[in-house]
């Protein structure tokens, strides 16, 4: 179970790198990570730029390697994966330490953990040097329709209810014996998720009651000034 | 479960990108018939909520874990358009909040997760109801059917783009056999999951579910006196 790790990414720091526009931040990322994707598996040199280039941009921001290491678990499944790749794949066979495996899949599945690693490390960086809000007006000014940045805005907003609301589901339930995890115990499970599911909606209710009675008509005033926890300051900067 | 980077090469990322986008632009359209002007905030919190309870992992076999997609039960929760809205939503803020899914293949993502779960499980889910008793009773098992088919079907989607633009040189038909084999298992949790928790909303506010609505609205009001009557 990996509780509430809903905002844990960011790191507050005061880098040019957290400074910049949300906007730019998120091309950059898609852009580097498309020409990491389209570098050819055999490029290593290249492969070795990138990751000289992505260690220089996390050094620039002051994110400790500390933080961002823990955080690439989130790549081990994947891994896994490509470790048996040699194994299944094709092609002809070689022999590494006395087994034989596939070369085409030795060097594929090589290229895959170089390119998804650098991937994970560039989408990290992203989020310890953005605020969760600077990443939705971010995408607002990028032309992501208003209607996905509203429902994002909200999901985010809620996020750490709605899964706090779960946590203390789930700290009831195992005070009273049940293991969420063992399907022995579906059944109670199920109707936690549905009483979530159920309060989860009402509150979404209650939310738009409350905003309509504030002269809500569809569209949100622009936030972008007032973001959480951002200094108003903002904008005077040009 | 989600795709990450370089799994797919670029030009196969660039066209689920693409179709994704599609797929969320009609969305975003038809949602409103389902959710009026409450569509942002109903939405953002059902994506919470759906987010929620992608957290909860159940054991597989062999020492590993699924976790639920939520695909079907979204649709059979709050409508299909609605449904497609808040996973895309929740593959995005996991994909540059939480690096969890790489950014180029939040395209790919948001076709396997949120697009073809939730469009399949929405017509076997109304595929099942045509031909069922109009009943309450219904709604929960055909729901889980639909989440067992949805699983599975999401890997032969993937396994065609594999196919297309995979970047490692391993056969067609094992890929296949490996994604719809474990699927298969994965689906059966989402199965007894999705119904489960379908048939708790049923039982205590039927009127939530979208896919029971048609159900709610010929109900006509019974009252019922004591004691006057002959």
């Amino acid at each position: 179970m990996s509780g509430g790790h809903a905002h844990l990414l960011h790191h507050h720091g005061h880098s040019p790198v957290h400074h910049a526009p949300a906007h730019l931040k998120l091309v950059a990322l898609l852009a580097f990570v498309l020409l990491v994707v389209a570098t050819p598996r055999e490029w290593y040199a290249v492969f070795a730029g990138w990751a000289v280039l992505l260690v220089a941009v996390i050094a620039f921001a002051r994110v400790p390697l500390r933080h961002l290491v823990p955080r690439m678990v989130i790549e081990v499944p994947f891994a896994v994966f490509a470790v048996l790749v040699p194994f299944i794949a094709t092609g002809p066979r070689t022999e590494v330490l006395g087994v034989s495996v596939s070369e085409p899949g030795l060097v594929a599945a090589g290229a895959l953990l170089i390119k998804g690693t650098l991937g994970v490390l560039a989408s990290l960086t992203l989020a310890a040097t953005t605020e969760p809000t600077e990443i939705l007006v971010g995408l607002r000014r990028l032309r992501m329709p208003e209607l996905l940045v509203q429902i994002m805005g909200f999901m985010v907003r809620y996020l750490e209810v709605v899964t706090g609301e779960m946590a203390r589901m789930l700290t009831a339930m195992r005070s009273r014996g049940c293991q969420p995890r063992s399907p022995r115990h579906w059944p109670a499970l199920a109707r936690s998720l549905g009483a979530l599911f159920i309060r989860s909606y009402e509150r979404g209710e209650r939310v738009h009651l409350a905003m309509v009675s504030r002269g809500y008509t569809g569209s949100l005033p622009d936030m972008s000034g007032i973001a959480a926890g951002a200094p108003d300051a903002r904008h005077e900067r040009p | 479960m989600h795709v990450p980077d370089a799994f797919l090469d670029a030009p196969t990322s660039i066209a689920t990108g693409v179709v994704a986008a599609g797929a969320v632009a009609l969305a975003l359209r038809r949602a409103r018939t389902e959710l009026d002007d409450r569509t942002a905030p109903m939405a953002g919190l059902v994506a919470a909520f759906v987010f929620a309870a992608q957290m909860i992992n159940f054991p597989v076999g062999a020492g590993t874990s699924g976790h639920l997609m939520g695909g079907a039960l979204a649709a059979v929760l709050v409508g299909p358009w609605t449904a497609v809205l808040c996973l895309a939503v929740v593959l995005l803020v996991q994909g540059l909040f939480m690096a969890d899914g790489g950014v180029t293949a939040l395209g790919t993502n948001i076709v396997l997760i949120g697009v073809v779960t939730t469009a399949v499980g929405w017509l076997v889910f109304r595929g099942l109801r045509a031909v069922l008793p109009r009943r309450l009773g219904v709604v929960a098992p055909a729901a889980a059917v639909a989440a067992l088919v949805s699983v599975p079907a999401a890997a032969v989607v993937f396994t065609a783009l594999f196919a297309v633009g995979g970047t490692v040189p391993v056969e067609n038909g094992d890929v296949l056999a490996a994604m719809v084999g474990w699927h298969v298992l994965i689906g059966i949790g989402e199965a007894v999951v999705t119904g489960l928790v379908v048939g708790a909303v049923v039982k205590v506010r039927p009127d939530l579910v979208h896919g029971a609505r048609d159900l709610i609205a010929e109900r006509t009001l019974e009252i019922r006196t004591t004691g006057t009557s002959a």
